[in-house]
Parts: structure tokens; sequence; C-alpha cells
């Protein structure tokens, strides 16, 4: 068991043959992820990467009979792109692409939802599955196999967390970034669900930041449901409010979205915050000690 | 991207929101002459002048006067261009007022009261929709609104297949308490915001006061306006607006440069890959007893010429005692930043700050070795714990 992606998920590359595109279906087929095919308007009918090209994600799905699609897509198209790939029926669309604007993400998320789409950012680092698929752009090798799952807003806080935990001799079933934008497909709570969820993971790392509610509303969740350990952390605690720290999300608009509020609400819920990210592994590893 | 009252009502204009005319000025005589050209074109016979800078509460400073008459439009003129603008929505030393707009007088006595209203646009995240929210309650602090009668304080949630419904406008102008031609201009006012909202990619409207005039007409009489920075390709018009003197310069040219900077006013300087582990690295400065100078993500490709780039960015903050380098090397491979962090040192020459690097991932045992034989005066680490504990060494 694991989430979103395992050995058997049939993943396309949107945006295969461009420079990002490529790199990354190269480190992910190295990885030993399933990649079937790619698309690019325009080039279908050409191989990259050794694998076929489409024009349309619909040619692709037909063909390879792809269930999950990765997008490296530029901003000013990706919206579009999510939504052509909602519409061919794809299951599972991870949208690493930064920087798309707000207007258009109020229009295809919901397009997504509508078609029981599962969306994965955007903004974000992907989601692993360790040992199985990787379908993002994280460095494979930090995520060793073993019981802990992790959901984040940030790439760099995850490859981190995910270090810590292998170090202190646990392991990943899957690490879900969720992304760093205001608006973003998976939310917090429901990736934590989802691996609330799985049984193959036994304990949870949640890490946030300043801005929005998504933190608060996985807490509410994990109070009233959750049935495994969950340690969190929220970082932007010395972040001054009003200012967009890197993450367009990432932005205190009022006392409730600080991360002060945040790890308030998270500790009512029980969820084990730690102060300082150095804490996470150490953390876990005190958790399941006991 | 955050426009000037001036800018942000021209563009509402176009849209066919009803407006406070007004012209703007960057001196004494440009405003005496303003002054004139409003009378010409409104009828006014008073002015109001306003300080055109990027901040909220400018009436509380001094920045918005009445004039009566020409004499007075350029002594309020003189006063308020070159002023250090204190609002408390600035810093301490405020913002240096570069230009003024002159206004044409819209509280003028006529058939029924003067009433203000409240209106915003903005992104409800949690619903993933556009929403305005609106009150009675105008020309003051909304947020004094909803700590004493969040009541007074509607909202109306914009399904994005759709858009703003005409009933929805109505509701809004019946909501305000308005009836016969105030109504009807209300309707039209709204649509017309939203229908500008919309059209330029924004990220925030606030308009405060709305006011209903003696005459029933309704007007923006101010216009906070900010775009959505990740839209602006869309519309090249709108980037050309950017008024850099009110941005932190050290800000503009680390943007220029294509870093993520922001600055703060602590004494450790940190330069990070990501945005999430460069907030979390400030947090940690902070636990070991020291304050961040500032945020900065160097992005995935830390190569010796962006981080140069940082380093010399960071560097002209006098405030800075320690720099703290937090890269996670997963593409980019540790050794390869640790090269270019050598670098950089040698190509600035000295520097006269102790620099922790806590390099981490791929490559990081080699990066360890390289810095350390680099002979040059850098801590290095491998563990975050580690790097927080050096911080502790060095400043706290």
């Amino acid at each position: 068991m694991s989430v979103l992606v395992n050995k058997d998920s049939k993943v396309i590359v949107q945006g295969f043959t461009g420079k990002e595109g490529s790199f990354h279906a190269e480190q992910m087929i190295a990885y030993g992820t399933n990649v079937v095919g790619g698309v690019t308007p325009g080039k279908g009918g050409q191989s990259h990467l050794e694998k076929p090209v489409f024009n349309t994600v619909k040619d692709a799905v037909d063909a390879t009979g792809a269930d999950v699609s990765i997008l490296f897509v530029p901003p000013a198209f990706a919206a579009d792109s999510i939504m052509e790939a909602a519409d061919a029926g794809i299951k599972v669309i991870v949208c690493i692409t930064e920087g798309i604007p707000v207007a258009d993400m109020v229009k295809a998320k919901p397009y997504a939802v509508k078609r029981g789409v599962t969306l994965i950012g955007p903004n974000c680092p992907g989601v692993i599955t360790a040992d199985e698929a990787k379908v993002g752009i994280m460095p494979g090798f930090v995520f060793k196999k073993g019981n802990i799952g992790i959901v984040s807003k940030s790439g760099t806080l995850t490859y981190e967390a995910a270090d810590q935990i292998c170090k202190a001799g646990m392991g990943i079933t899957t690490a879900i970034g969720i992304g760093g934008d205001p608006i973003i497909g998976t939310t917090t709570k429901e990736a934590v669900a989802l691996l609330m969820n799985d049984p193959e993971t036994h304990g949870i790392v949640m890490i946030g930041e300043i801005g929005g509610q998504l933190e608060a509303e996985a807490g509410q969740w994990i109070k009233a449901h959750g049935t495994k350990p969950v340690v969190g952390f929220i970082a932007g605690e010395t972040a001054p409010a009003g200012r967009t720290m890197g993450h367009a999300g990432a932005i205190v608009g009022g006392a409730e979205d600080t991360a002060q509020a945040k790890k308030a609400i998270l500790r009512d819920c029980g969820v084990h915050v730690v102060d300082s990210p150095a804490d996470i592994g150490s953390k876990m590893a005190e958790l399941f000690s006991k | 991207m955050n426009l000037h009252e001036y800018q942000g009502k021209d563009i509402l204009a176009s849209y066919g929101v009803r407006v406070q005319r007004g012209k703007v000025a960057s001196s004494p005589e440009e405003a005496v002459e303003a002054a004139k050209a409003m009378t010409e074109e409104t009828g006014t016979q008073w002015y109001v002048v306003k300080a055109q800078v990027h901040a909220g509460g400018r009436g509380k400073g001094g920045g918005v006067k009445l004039a009566k008459n020409l004499e007075e439009v350029k002594a309020r003129a003189t006063d308020i261009i070159g002023m250090q603008l204190v609002t408390p929505q600035t810093s301490k030393e405020g913002k240096k007022v570069h230009q003024v707009l002159i206004a044409e007088d819209v509280y003028y006595p006529g058939e029924s009261e003067t009433e203000e209203y409240y209106m915003s646009i903005l992104l409800d995240r949690a619903a993933g929709r556009n929403m305005i929210m609106y009150s009675p309650e105008g020309g003051m602090d909304i947020e004094a609104v909803a700590e004493h009668s969040p009541e007074k304080i509607f909202t109306e949630s914009i399904d994005p297949s759709v858009g703003l419904q005409d009933f929805q406008a109505r509701r809004i102008a019946f909501n305000l308490g308005l009836s016969g031609v105030a109504f009807k201009e209300m309707v039209v006012f709204v649509k017309s915001l939203m229908a500008a909202y919309q059209g330029i990619d924004a990220s925030l409207f606030e308009i405060n006061p709305v006011l209903k005039t003696s005459d029933n007409k309704i007007m923006a009489v101010d216009a906070k306006v900010a775009l959505d920075g990740n839209g602006l390709f869309r519309h090249p018009e709108l980037a050309a607006l950017r008024d850099f003197r009110e941005e932190d310069p050290t800000e503009v040219k680390a943007d220029q440069a294509g870093l993520n900077f922001v600055k703060l006013d602590g004494n450790v300087g940190c330069m990070v890959n990501g945005a999430g582990l460069a907030m979390a690295t400030m947090d940690i400065i902070k636990m070991a007893g020291g304050n961040p100078a500032n945020f900065l993500d160097v992005g995935g490709t830390a190569n010796a010429e962006r981080v140069e780039k940082a380093f010399r960015i960071i560097l002209e903050d006098r405030n800075v005692k320690a720099i703290l380098v937090n890269i996670f090397g997963g593409i980019v491979r540790c050794d390869r930043v640790a090269q270019g962090i050598v670098d950089a040192y040698a190509s600035i020459g000295e520097i006269p700050v102790p620099i922790i690097v806590r390099l981490q991932g791929t490559n990081a045992a080699e990066a360890k070795k390289l810095i350390d034989e680099s002979g040059l005066k850098v801590y290095s680490a491998i563990q975050l714990k580690e790097a927080a504990d050096l911080v502790k060494e060095l400043v706290g």
C-alpha cells in the first residue's frame, strides 16, 4: 500500500520535451517510475527519452492507459494543461509549475475537482512513494522506504524532514508536496487523511507555513479522526506581516494565519509540534520509542 | 504589485467605475496647474491634496489635506511633497512623498446626506474563489469594524464558472440601504468594479470609502489596487506602472538579480534554497538567540554567480554580524555549491563577518571537506542542529 502513486502508476509528462520536463522525466525514469510517454502539442508521433510523444493528453491516455500526469508546463499555459488532463480522464495530476496566475487556478481547480481528479500543487515538488514511483522533482535517494508519511507545502523542507526521519532509523511511505500557492488542489487536510487511511503509514509529518487556514483545518480533522501520531512544524514564526515570503501563499494577513496561531491550534488538536525544524526526526523517533 | 491611488483610479475609470477625479503633481507649481485644470473639468471650488505613497492611513499621518483655494493648494502641496509620511502602516521613518493627487471636492452639500461605505474584492483562500466584502460602515478602519460590529460586514462569493450575477449586485445595494438613483448607481458600480478586478488580474481592490454623494452618485474616493504578480505577463502596460521608489532599494536589486529577497531588521543574514526552508532557517536563527536580517531564497541553481550576488546583497546591510548558508542539495550537488561559496569568497575579497555553511544532501561530505580545506574563515556543518549551535556560539 501507499497513496496517490505506486509502481503500477502509468505516468505521462506534460511539457515532456522542454528543458525542465526532459531533465526531470529522465530522473523519474532512472528512479524506476513507470513513465509511459509525454505530451507536447505539435510533437506528436516523435519519440523522446525512448518514450512516445503525443499531441494531446487524450491521445496519450488512449494509447497508453495513463492514469497519472505530471506538468512542467510554463505558467501561462499550465491551467489549460491541468484542465486538458482532467478532461482526458487522468486521475492524479501533479502540477510542478510555479507562477500560475491566481485567476487561472480559480477556474482550473473546480474544473478538476468536478471530474473527480486529485490535483497536487501547483508550485510543489510532487509526490514520491519510496522505492516505487517518483512523480516530482525531489532527490529520490533521500526517501528510504519505511512507515512515515510526509505532507508539506515546501520542497526543500520536505527533503530535510525525510532525511531526518531516515537518519533517525525510520523511513518514508509516501511524501506529498502539496505546494505553496494560495490555491492548491489537494489541501493539507486531504493529504493527511490519505496517509491516515493508509495501513502502511504509521506516523505522519505535517509541514506548514504562514498564510491561510489549511493547517488549522487539518488540525481539526486530526483531532476528530486521527489514529496515528502526527509531528508538525510551521515555518515562518519570524516572518513579518503583510510580506510574501517566496511562496505566493506565504503571507501573514491577520492574527489567525501566523505561525504562532497555527502552532497553538495544532497543539490543541493533539499534533506534536516542534519549534525547531531540526527536531522533526528526533521527535518522531521519540514517539515510536515509547 | 501595489499601485498608487491615482494609477488605480485611472484603471477603475477605464472600466466605467465612477471615481473622484484628480490629477497627479510632482511639485507645488504642478499642483496649482492641476487644481486649475480640475476646476475647468469638474467645476470644483475646493480641492483635496493627497500624498501618493503605498501605505494606508495617509490622512492620519497628515498626508491628506483640504485646500479651499489655489494659494492653499500650493501651501499644502509644498508641505506634503518631500515629507516623510508616517502612517499606521509605515515604519517609524515613514515614506517619502514624491507626488500628490489634486482631487475634486466630492462632499459638496445637496439634496441628501452623503454616506460612506466600504468595499473590497479579494481572494477567499478557503473557498478558492474571489469575494466582494462590503460594509455600510465606510471611511474607517475595516479591522475596527470587524472588531466591534462584525454583523455589519457582508460578503458575496463569486462563482468562477459564471462570474458576478446581477442579483448579487442588487443584494449588495439593498444591504447598503440604497434606493432609487443611488441603488442603480451602486449596481453599476459593483459590476464595473468586478469587471476591472478580473480584467487586470488584480489580487486586491479596497475602496474605502465608497461615497454616496449628496446628489446620489456612487463613487470611489480612494482606491487601493494590488495586482497578481503572476498575472503581469498578460498586462505589460500595468507592469510599467511599478514605482521602484516605493520599494526597498536592496530588494529591488535582489529582484533584478533573480533572487527572492525580503529585508528584515535582524543581525544574522541567511541564504537558503527553497522558500519553506528559508523561513525555517530564519526561525532557527531566532531560536539560537539571533535575529534574521533577511529572507533569501537562492532557488534551485545555487551556482557561484548567484551565491556571489546573494552574498553581496546580504553584506549591504551593516547590521549583519554573521551569515548562515543553508542548502539542502537534491538535484543541485553540494560540492558545486561549496565551490561556488569558495569562488564567491575569493571574488568578493575580505568578507568581514563569520559565515556558517550548512550543506546537506547530494555530496554533502565532499562539500564539507572542500569548505574545511579552503582555508577560509567559514564554519561548516552538515546537520541542521550543528548549524543552529554554531549560530548560537557566534551571536547568541
